[in-house]
């Protein structure tokens, strides 16, 4: 893919013209009860770019990612995936989340199946791969992430660091489209945030579309195209990594930036 | 004579009680899955049947239904089986509603995130439920569902007062034909039951240490 790594942002429109983008959310809005978590967001992602999204805490961030493989329905608004809407409950949406790629913050291997079980599941069962076919791409998956020597343990066995890649290598199994992470790297030790940071760089660098929820502000000025920064449910401020983290233009986001830099 | 006796009827009713148990906890386990796969679904009427069953089942003293499958239905021209059937009929649809609470305590200590990332990948509901939850929440039950087993043995014993020629229909025939024999009538019976009971909670011990291993 001939993504560059040079952000290439500033145009949000510009791409709109280029092609049709692989993530579009228009006029989303989203309440729990009374609570409108998030409100009217507008947010297309191209193929083969990486977008952070970073905001504090509360502001809907898990549930933006959330809503683009239909984990949480909207109530308003449309999300389309490479063109196609999402569709409602059933086999055609369980396609479509085949296509989306999911990491967690806490992981959530399969604790009863092995490692590589964890990995050739979905291709096994929602793609009807064979078994054989599955198992050497799931190896050769595990191995990319630095983990194939742990293919026939538990996850219990495996330190967070590597749950988390073989959280990766098993979204990967999917083939998908986009990959999203919900603050992968939140729950880790200290010691553990680059390996999986590592991982994510060089996928990013593959040209694969990711979208980000992360803190990590190495990762985004290293790999991302475009900072979004969510505030209260809304997407507040979008821009190239360089220019968000030295020349925020909206109070919030100067705010919450002089927050978690100066730790 | 007692002896030779004692143990022909003793093995007769041993066999009957076994596969008494056997088929009602084999019926009742696959009916306990289903109803607490319905009282999980994102499908309201089914979680509706899902609760009316067991509200009904779990509150209904066996043997009114035992009464209800042996002699009430048959003569509306249903379940005109066997009466060994009619008696699993009533042991199964009782002890499904056991099962079912079992099973849906332990769903709920799955984590939700096991069946997200399910879903996640792409498999479907049916899936989710039958590949990841229930496979865990199995084992996060071994011990209630042994419990549950276990009174379903004991319950078995119902059917001997329905004509089934169970353990318990032997004792009381044994006790008519050799009064003077009373204590090793009760014992040996008392002693099949608990061989029985011991075995499943043997098994479900074994069964949890290895799983406890995988994990
Ligand atoms: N399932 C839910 N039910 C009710 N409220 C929820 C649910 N999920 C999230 N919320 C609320 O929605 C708001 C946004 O949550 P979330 O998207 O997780 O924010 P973030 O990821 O940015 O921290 C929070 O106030 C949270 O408490
Ligand atoms: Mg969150």
């Amino acid at each position: 893919m001939a993504a560059s790594n040079e952000p290439d942002v500033l145009s949000t429109g510009m791409q709109a013209a280029v092609g049709e983008p692989l993530v579009q959310m228009q006029n989303v809005n989203k309440s729990f009860g009374s609570l409108h978590v998030l409100q009217d967001i507008n947010l297309s992602v191209q193929r083969g770019e990486v977008v952070v999204v970073i905001g504090p805490s509360g502001s809907g961030k898990s549930t933006l990612c959330r809503t683009i493989n239909r984990l949480e329905p909207i109530d308003s608004g449309t999300i389309t995936l490479d063109g196609q809407p999402l569709p409602a409950e059933g086999r055609a949406l369980a396609r479509l989340r085949a296509d989306v790629g999911m990491v967690f913050q806490a992981f959530n291997l399969f604790a009863h199946k092995t490692v590589l079980d964890n990995v050739t599941l979905g291709p096994i069962r929602a793609r009807g791969v064979k078994k054989a076919e599955a198992e050497s791409l799931a190896m050769e998956l595990l191995e990319r992430v630095g983990v194939a020597d742990q293919a026939r343990k538990y996850p219990a066995a495996l330190s967070g660091g590597q749950q988390q890649r073989v959280a990766i290598a098993r979204a990967l199994a999917m083939r998908p489209k986009v990959m999203l992470f919900d603050e992968p790297t939140s729950a880790l030790d200290p010691e553990m945030i680059n390996e999986v940071l590592d991982v994510m760089t060089s996928l990013a660098k593959d040209g694969m579309t990711m979208i980000v929820i992360t803190h990590e502000m190495g990762f985004a000025r290293r790999a991302a195209h475009r900072v979004v920064f969510m505030d209260a449910g809304r997407i507040v401020e979008q821009a190239v990594p360089e220019d968000f983290f030295t020349n925020a233009k909206s109070e919030r986001a100067q705010d919450f930036l002089s927050k978690i830099l100066t730790h | 004579m007692y002896r030779s006796e004692l143990i022909s009827r003793l093995s007769d009713g041993f066999i009957v009680t076994l596969q008494l148990l056997g088929w009602s906890m084999l019926i009742a386990t696959v009916l306990g899955t289903l109803l607490a796969a319905m009282r999980v679904s994102p499908i309201a009427p089914l979680r509706a049947v899902g609760v009316s069953y067991v509200n009904i089942f779990r509150n209904t003293p066996l043997v009114v239904l035992f009464l209800i499958a042996v002699v009430g239905l048959p003569e509306l021209g249903l379940l005109t089986g066997s009466f060994f059937w009619r008696a699993v009929t009533a042991l199964s649809l009782y002890t499904a509603a056991f099962v079912c609470e079992v099973l849906r305590s332990g769903i709920n200590t799955v984590q939700a995130g096991q069946a997200e990332a399910a879903r996640a990948i792409g498999l479907t509901f049916g899936q989710t439920l039958r590949l990841v939850v229930l496979p865990q929440a199995f084992r996060n039950v071994i011990p209630p569902l042994a419990s549950v087993y276990i009174a379903l043995t004991k319950n078995t014993s119902v059917a001997s007062a329905f004509g089934i020629l169970d353990l318990t229909y032997q004792l009381s025939d044994l006790i008519e034909d050799f009064p003077g024999s009373l204590y090793w009538n009760f014992f040996s019976i008392a002693a099949c039951y608990i061989l029985i009971v011991a075995v499943i909670s043997g098994a479900a011990a074994l069964f949890e240490r290895r799983v406890g291993v995988s994990r």
